[in-house]
């Protein structure tokens, strides 16, 4: 990815409340919507079963909420994108029109596809947490703003700090979060790492055994 | 100070230190599936990249497979796409693929079971249960899509080395009480949060007692606790298991492996970030009754009390109760069943169904109960064809199925309906997992659903055994 275009160092945006710990993947995006072969049409199964009945008709949700339609910040709590790995779940959620997330913590694997995927995802403590919900409930119009370089959220004057992994947020501000071709640029080292490893080359003594 | 394997396996595949702080890292073995890879090989055609190692990347088909007759074209047209794009991308990048052999399984059944899965490794898949083969003493764990694709690219993956949290269990575990419930229990005691930026080293007189099929059962759910891997350090039971499997050199080239798997191991007085201790002997059959696996209770005890928990923990608790539907104070024992599921990447192995089958044998599954068998491979499911395990479950009135992952994530047409409550021998009892939006799990070990599907609620299985029967440790 080029530099310019990958850069994630503002992300100003509405927000929209979703509250709950241990939200798991399997409920932001339920395992039969992953018997599709391309990621394309996943915004429309974020939350699925949560947002709609067993007839369709859509049931009481933050994203079903006019009032925080157009926003792309979600705000979470505990533990978010817990359980399977699936990379659909961020996907969906980037497919419907979310650029990042601010919650008290993400679960390993999710936080690691949000960066894949160029989604800040920021760390707030669990009093923080409650009082951007509550400021963005009260006003859902409200704008909030992610700032990579100060590590701070700002919404309606109030300003939080947050955390993330210092690797991500250096991949994020830098655009070099999608890292393929970086990873791919040290073909050299990569050749040399598999021919010292010993079970790649008949359990060898393989102490500088270097083959290139 | 010591070294932990962690430390030993990182450091020998450490490629290069990024510009983002983080290692490069040289992945061994690459497992792919059906589920999470097609996008990942539409991204490396999309880019004119080709697979830098195609002989370290090995797939096969699971989640999506039907299990009663695996006939093709598949009545599902999606699953049939999906089984079709594996199909070819294997083709296509020269990828050993196992989907249309005798060796189609779930992919963390077949990697051990193949031999592909070894000590000192790193070992990654795009599915959250691969720390199952951290039981062999590599370092293993799940990634996503774009992870797979910088996998396929460049055999490496830009990562953080996690912390090492040494979970030591002392003692050893009773008759009837299982890896299962061990690993339970710890999920239970540490939170389904409490292993962000940890691997979990399993270790002590109950872990060591363990053979190699319950420790598989143990690492698979170090993810349910929230640690991406967990491993056991490589000792006899490991290497006695790998011997002779078709991946693994045999004769004096066994010999260099078996002490380099050995140079691996944590060193005594090893580095951890924390440790955590447990007496094995306290430990009791656990069943889980929430809506996360660390919502979990032994078998003689009672739903919690919103009032009682951690006020941290409450919400939680008010939303698994909003959703069950249970009582809060009730005892887990006599709660109805509708369904038992024995199978999945945690519980499908011969050893699980050699267990279940104990309790099963010679009597029958409650009235209005549906209980399935689902071998977690199709090696599995032809060594119980040869200890005659088909007809002691079919005669007790269990449904017994061709391998895949079935009714762990109902991916296939294998799902609950409606409210009902399943006695599970999988993973995980998130809100939906299993097929039905209002469904309910409960996981337990293998032992456990069965004796839930005889008796049409949970029960403690012990109480069904025969009298002196060995202790199982599946």
């Amino acid at each position: 990815m080029a530099g310019g275009e990958g850069v994630r160092k503002l992300i100003r945006g509405r927000g929209i409340v979703v509250p709950g710990d241990d939200i798991d993947t399997d409920r932001i995006i339920p395992a039969r919507y992953l018997r599709l072969i391309t990621f394309e049409e996943l915004g429309k199964y974020a939350f699925f079963d949560e947002r709609f009945d067993d007839n369709g008709k859509p049931k009481k949700h933050p994203l079903n909420d006019s009032r925080f339609a157009g926003g792309t910040i979600l705000l979470v709590n505990r533990n978010f994108g817990c359980g399977s790995s699936r990379e659909h779940a961020p996907q969906s959620l980037m497919r419907m029109g979310i650029r990042a997330f601010v919650g008290e913590s993400f679960a390993e694997i999710f936080s690691g596809n949000c960066t894949a995927l160029g989604l800040p995802a920021s760390r707030v403590s669990h009093e923080d947490a409650l009082k951007l919900q509550a400021l963005v409930d009260a006003d859902p119009g409200l704008e909030l703003s992610i700032d990579l370089e100060s590590l701070t959220v700002t919404a309606g004057g109030q300003r939080v700090t947050f955390t993330m992994p210092d690797s991500d947020r250096k991949s994020l501000v830098s655009g070099t979060w999608d890292t393929t071709a970086m990873l791919l640029s040290n073909r050299e080292a990569i050749r040399a790492a598999a021919s010292r490893i010993p079970y790649l080359n008949g359990f060898a003594a393989a102490r500088g055994a270097g083959r290139g | 100070m010591g070294r932990t394997l962690l430390d030993k396996v990182w450091d020998l595949h450490k490629v290069a230190t990024l510009p983002s702080g983080q290692d490069q890292l040289f992945i061994g073995l690459h497992l792919v599936h059906e589920v999470t890879s097609p996008q990942a090989f539409q991204a490396l055609e999309d880019r004119g990249l080709n697979v830098l190692f195609p002989e370290r990347t090995f797939a096969t088909v699971d989640h999506i497979v039907p299990t009663d007759g695996q006939r093709r074209p598949f009545a599902d047209e999606l699953a049939e796409q999906m089984m079709r794009a594996i199909e070819k991308n294997a083709r296509a990048h020269g990828i050993q693929f196992f989907g249309n052999t005798d060796d189609q399984g779930i992919v963390h059944i077949i990697g051990p079971e193949l031999g592909l899965t070894q000590p000192g490794m790193t070992i990654a898949c795009g599915d959250s249960h691969t720390s199952t083969h951290g039981a062999l003493g590599s370092i293993a764990f799940g990634v996503g899509t774009s992870q797979i694709r910088d996998i396929l690219a460049t055999q490496t993956l830009a990562l953080s080395r996690p912390r090492v949290r040494r979970i030591e269990v002392s003692g050893s575990l009773r008759p009837g009480v299982h890896a299962k419930d061990l690993i339970i229990r710890i999920i239970a005691e540490l939170g389904v949060n409490g292993g962000i930026g940890f691997a979990y080293e399993y270790g002590g007189r109950a872990v060591a007692a363990l053979p190699m099929e319950a420790r598989l059962t143990m690492c698979n759910m170090s993810i349910e606790g929230g640690a991406r891997a967990g491993y056991i350090n490589p000792d006899e039971v490991t290497f006695d298991y790998l011997k002779g499997r078709r991946f693994v050199p045999a004769g004096q080239d066994f010999d260099k492996a078996v002490q380099f798997w050995k140079s691996m191991a944590s060193d005594p007085g090893a580095d951890y970030a924390d440790t955590f201790t447990l007496d094995g002997n306290s430990l009791e059959p656990m069943v889980s009754w929430g809506i996360n696996p660390g919502q979990a209770i032994g078998v003689s005890g009672r739903l919690p009390r919103v009032s009682e928990a951690r006020p941290a923990d409450q919400d939680a608790l008010r939303k698994a109760y909003d959703h069950t539907g249970f009582t809060e104070g009730q005892p887990i024992q006599g709660l109805p069943v509708d369904v038992a599921f024995i199978g999945s990447c945690t519980n499908g192995r011969i050893s699980d169904l050699r267990e279940a089958a104990r309790v099963v044998k010679g009597r029958k599954v409650s009235a209005g109960v549906k209980a399935l068998v689902v071998p977690g491979s199709r090696a599995v499911l032809r060594q119980a064809n040869e200890e005659g395990l088909p007809e002691i479950f079919r005669e007790a009135g269990f449904e017994w199925r061709d391998a895949g992952c079935s009714m762990c994530l109902a991916m296939n047409p294998d799902k609950l309906t409606g409210r009902q409550v399943c006695a599970s021998s999988s993973n995980r009892n998130f809100i939906g997992r299993q097929g039905s939006p209002h469904g309910r799990t409960l996981l337990m070990s293998p032992a456990m659903a069965a004796a839930a599907a005889l008796a049409g609620e949970v029960v403690d299985a012990r109480q069904v055994l025969p009298a002196g029967s060995g202790n199982g440790r599946s």
